[in-house]
C-alpha cells in the first residue's frame, strides 16, 4: 500500500466513525440547546440501544436469514433501536431532569451523571443474557461480537484501498437523518417551538407553548438519534459492550464543544474532525496517544474558544 | 353588570422567603381597560406572572371568566384567552419577525383566521410588515415593543395584560403604542396595563389601581387618580 492509499484509507474509515459520531453529537447538543444540560446518560443510552439491536439479531435468529431479508432486519434494528433510545431518554427527562427544571443546573448536572451510572450497570446486566449472541452471558462485562449483517467486500474491486457496503449504510443512514433533522427544526411549528423554548422558556410558556412537552420531545428526538447511530455502530465496528457508551459518549461530547454546543451544524463538524483526529492518529502517532490527543483538543477548544467553531458567543439577553 | 372577565382576589406570592405580594385583589370589567401603577419593586410584574401562572401564588384565587386558573400551566393560561406581554418584551432575538408572530398563534389550528390576523397585526403596526424576514433582535426597542405586543395579538386573546410597554422606548413611539392600545381596545378587547409611566396609562384607562409594596391602596376611574393628590405627588412627579 503506497503512502497516499494509506493516507486515503483513513480519511474513509475517519469519516465513517465521524459520521456515527455526529449522530451521537447531534443528541448532546439538541439538548444542551434546550436546557443548558450536558446529558451524560446519553451515551449509556446510545450504549443501550446497541444491546437491543444485538438481543433482536439473537432473538430472530437474523444471522441465518438470507441477505436481502437481513437487509429487513436491520430496517427492523434501527426502528426499534430509535423507539427504544428515545423513549428511554425521554423516561430520563421526566424522572430524572424535569422535577430538577427549578433547580440549580448543578443539581441537574449531578442528576445525569448518576443516570449514566444507572444505565452503564443496566448494560452490564444486559451483558448476562443468557443468549448465544451474548456468548451465553457468562461473562457480562466482556466485549459482545456483533455479526456483520452488512457485507463487508471491497467495493473498489481490486483496489488497495477498501471502501465496504458498511461504509455507505452509514452515510445512507445518517445523511438523510441530519437532513430530516435540520428541515424539523427550521421549518416545522414543533421545530419553531423547540427554538423558542431555547432561547427564552418563559416567553415560550406565555405564548401557550407546553414548555416541557416540547423539553420531552427533544428528549425523544436526540435519543433516537442515539438509537439510529447505535445500530450503525455496531454493524461498521461488530463489537459492542457495556463501556461503549461512555467511550462514544466522550468522543460525541468533545465534538460537540469542538463545534459550538447547541449547533447542529456545529456537531456534524465536530463528528466528522473528531472521527478523522482519530483515524489519523490511529495511524501515524499511535493508538495508545489517540485519546490523549482528542481530550487535548477538547482542553484546547475550552481554553481558546469555548464557544467552539460555529457556536456563537453571543448571549442575547433583551 | 355581569361578572367581572378577570378577578384577582387576595393573591399571596413569595420568592423564597421574601413574599412580594401580600393579598393582591383586582377586578377587570369586560371590554375595560384597568391600569395597574406602582413603583419599582412594588409587585406589578410579579402579579402578572401570577396571574399567569409563571409563577404560583402561595394562596389566593385567579379568575378568568369564571375559571380557576390556579394549578394550570403558563400554555393553559394562554389557551383560555388570558395572554401577557412580558416586561422587557422578550422576542425571540435569533428568529424572524414572522417566525415571532406565528409562535404567537402557536396554539391555533384554523390557517385563514390565522392569516386574517396576520393582516390585523401589519395593518397596526405596518414596520413589522416592512420587516418581516429580519432577526427580531435587530429591530429598535419600539420595534420589538410591536412585536410583542403583535405576537401576542396572534395568540387571538380575550384579556391582554401587558407589562410596561413603554419603558426605554422613545417617547414618540409611546405615543404610537399607547394609540394602539386604545384602538385595540376599541375593537373589543380587554386590557390590563401595568406602567411605570402612570400619566400615560390613567389617561388611558377606565380605572386604575395602585399597587404599594404588595399591597393595592388605592383604585378609582383614571379621572379621580389623576387628580388625587396624593398620587400626584407619588407618582406624577407633580
Amino acid at each position: 500500500m503506497q503512502d497516499s492509499e494509506v493516507f486515503l484509507q483513513q480519511l474513509i474509515t475517519g469519516l465513517s466513525n465521524g459520521m456515527i459520531i455526529a449522530l451521537i453529537a447531534l443528541g448532546y447538543t439538541m439538548v444542551y440547546g434546550i436546557i443548558e444540560l450536558i446529558n451524560f446518560a446519553h451515551g449509556d443510552v446510545f450504549m443501550l440501544g446497541a444491546f437491543l439491536a444485538l438481543t433482536l439479531l439473537g432473538m430472530f435468529g437474523m444471522e441465518a436469514w438470507p441477505q436481502h431479508w437481513q437487509l429487513a432486519g436491520v430496517v427492523l434494528m434501527l426502528v426499534s433501536c430509535a423507539a427504544f433510545c428515545g423513549t428511554l431518554n425521554w423516561s430520563l427527562d421526566r424522572l430524572a431532569y424535569r422535577p430538577l427544571r427549578r433547580a440549580s443546573k448543578l443539581s441537574l448536572l449531578v442528576s445525569a451523571i448518576g443516570c449514566s451510572f444507572i444505565c452503564t450497570n443496566l448494560g452490564l446486566f444486559w451483558g448476562g443474557m443468557p443468549m448465544d449472541v451474548f456468548a451465553g452471558g457468562v461473562a457480562a462485562a466482556a466485549p459482545k461480537d456483533f455479526p456483520q449483517l452488512v457485507p463487508q467486500y471491497n467495493l473498489l474491486g481490486e483496489s488497495a484501498v477498501r471502501v465496504v457496503p458498511a461504509d455507505i449504510a452509514v452515510l445512507v443512514v445518517t445523511i438523510p437523518l441530519m437532513i430530516a433533522l435540520v428541515y424539523l427544526v427550521k421549518r416545522t411549528r414543533l421545530g419553531r417551538a423547540m427554538r423558542a423554548v431555547a432561547q427564552d422558556s418563559t416567553a415560550a410558556a406565555l405564548m401557550g407553548i407546553p414548555v416541557d412537552r416540547v423539553i420531552g420531545v427533544t428528549f425523544f428526538i436526540g435519543g433516537a438519534l442515539g438509537g439510529f447511530a447505535s445500530v450503525v455502530y455496531a454493524l461498521y465496528n461488530n463489537t459492542i459492550g457495556f463501556q461503549m457508551g461512555y467511550r462514544a459518549g466522550m468522543d460525541a461530547f468533545t465534538a460537540a464543544v469542538l463545534g459550538g454546543i447547541g449547533s447542529l451544524p456545529g456537531a456534524v463538524l465536530g463528528g466528522l474532525t473528531i472521527g478523522c483526529v482519530r483515524a489519523m492518529s490511529d495511524q501515524y502517532v499511535e493508538t495508545r496517544w489517540t485519546n490523549t490527543i482528542v481530550f487535548g483538543i477538547l482542553v484546547l477548544i475550552l481554553i481558546f474558544r469555548p464557544s467552539g467553531l460555529l457556536g456563537s458567543t453571543r448571549r442575547e439577553k433583551v | 353588570m355581569s361578572a367581572p372577565i378577570l378577578e384577582v382576589m387576595d393573591v399571596h406570592t413569595a420568592y423564597g422567603a421574601i413574599e412580594v405580594l401580600r393579598g393582591v385583589s383586582l377586578k377587570v370589567e369586560e371590554g375595560e381597560i384597568v391600569a395597574l401603577i406602582g413603583s419599582n419593586g412594588a409587585g406589578k410584574s410579579t402579579t402578572l406572572l401570577s396571574v399567569s401562572q409563571v409563577v404560583i401564588p402561595r394562596s389566593g384565587e385567579v379568575r378568568f371568566r369564571g375559571e380557576s386558573m390556579i394549578g394550570l400551566r403558563p400554555d393553559q393560561v394562554v389557551s383560555r384567552g388570558l395572554v401577557q406581554v412580558p416586561e422587557g418584551r422578550r422576542v425571540f432575538a435569533r428568529m424572524s419577525v414572522d417566525e415571532n408572530l406565528q409562535l404567537g398563534a402557536y396554539l391555533r389550528e384554523d390557517p385563514s383566521a390565522i392569516a386574517a390576523d396576520f393582516r390585523r397585526v401589519h395593518d397596526l403596526f405596518p414596520v413589522l410588515k416592512e420587516r418581516g424576514g429580519q432577526l427580531a433582535g435587530t429591530l429598535s426597542g419600539g420595534e420589538q415593543q410591536m412585536l410583542a405586543i403583535g405576537r401576542a395579538l396572534m395568540s387571538h386573546p380575550t384579556l391582554l395584560m401587558m407589562d410596561e410597554p413603554s419603558m426605554g422606548i422613545a417617547p414618540l413611539l409611546v405615543t404610537r403604542i399607547f394609540g394602539a392600545i386604545r384602538e385595540l381596545n376599541r375593537e373589543g378587547l380587554t386590557v390590563l396595563l401595568v406602567e411605570q409611566n402612570a400619566r400615560g396609562a390613567l389617561g388611558l384607562s377606565s380605572r386604575g389601581y395602585v399597587l404599594e409594596t404588595g399591597k393595592i391602596t388605592t383604585s378609582g376611574s383614571g379621572q379621580e387618580l389623576l387628580s388625587d393628590d396624593r398620587i400626584r405627588s407619588a407618582y406624577l412627579g407633580d
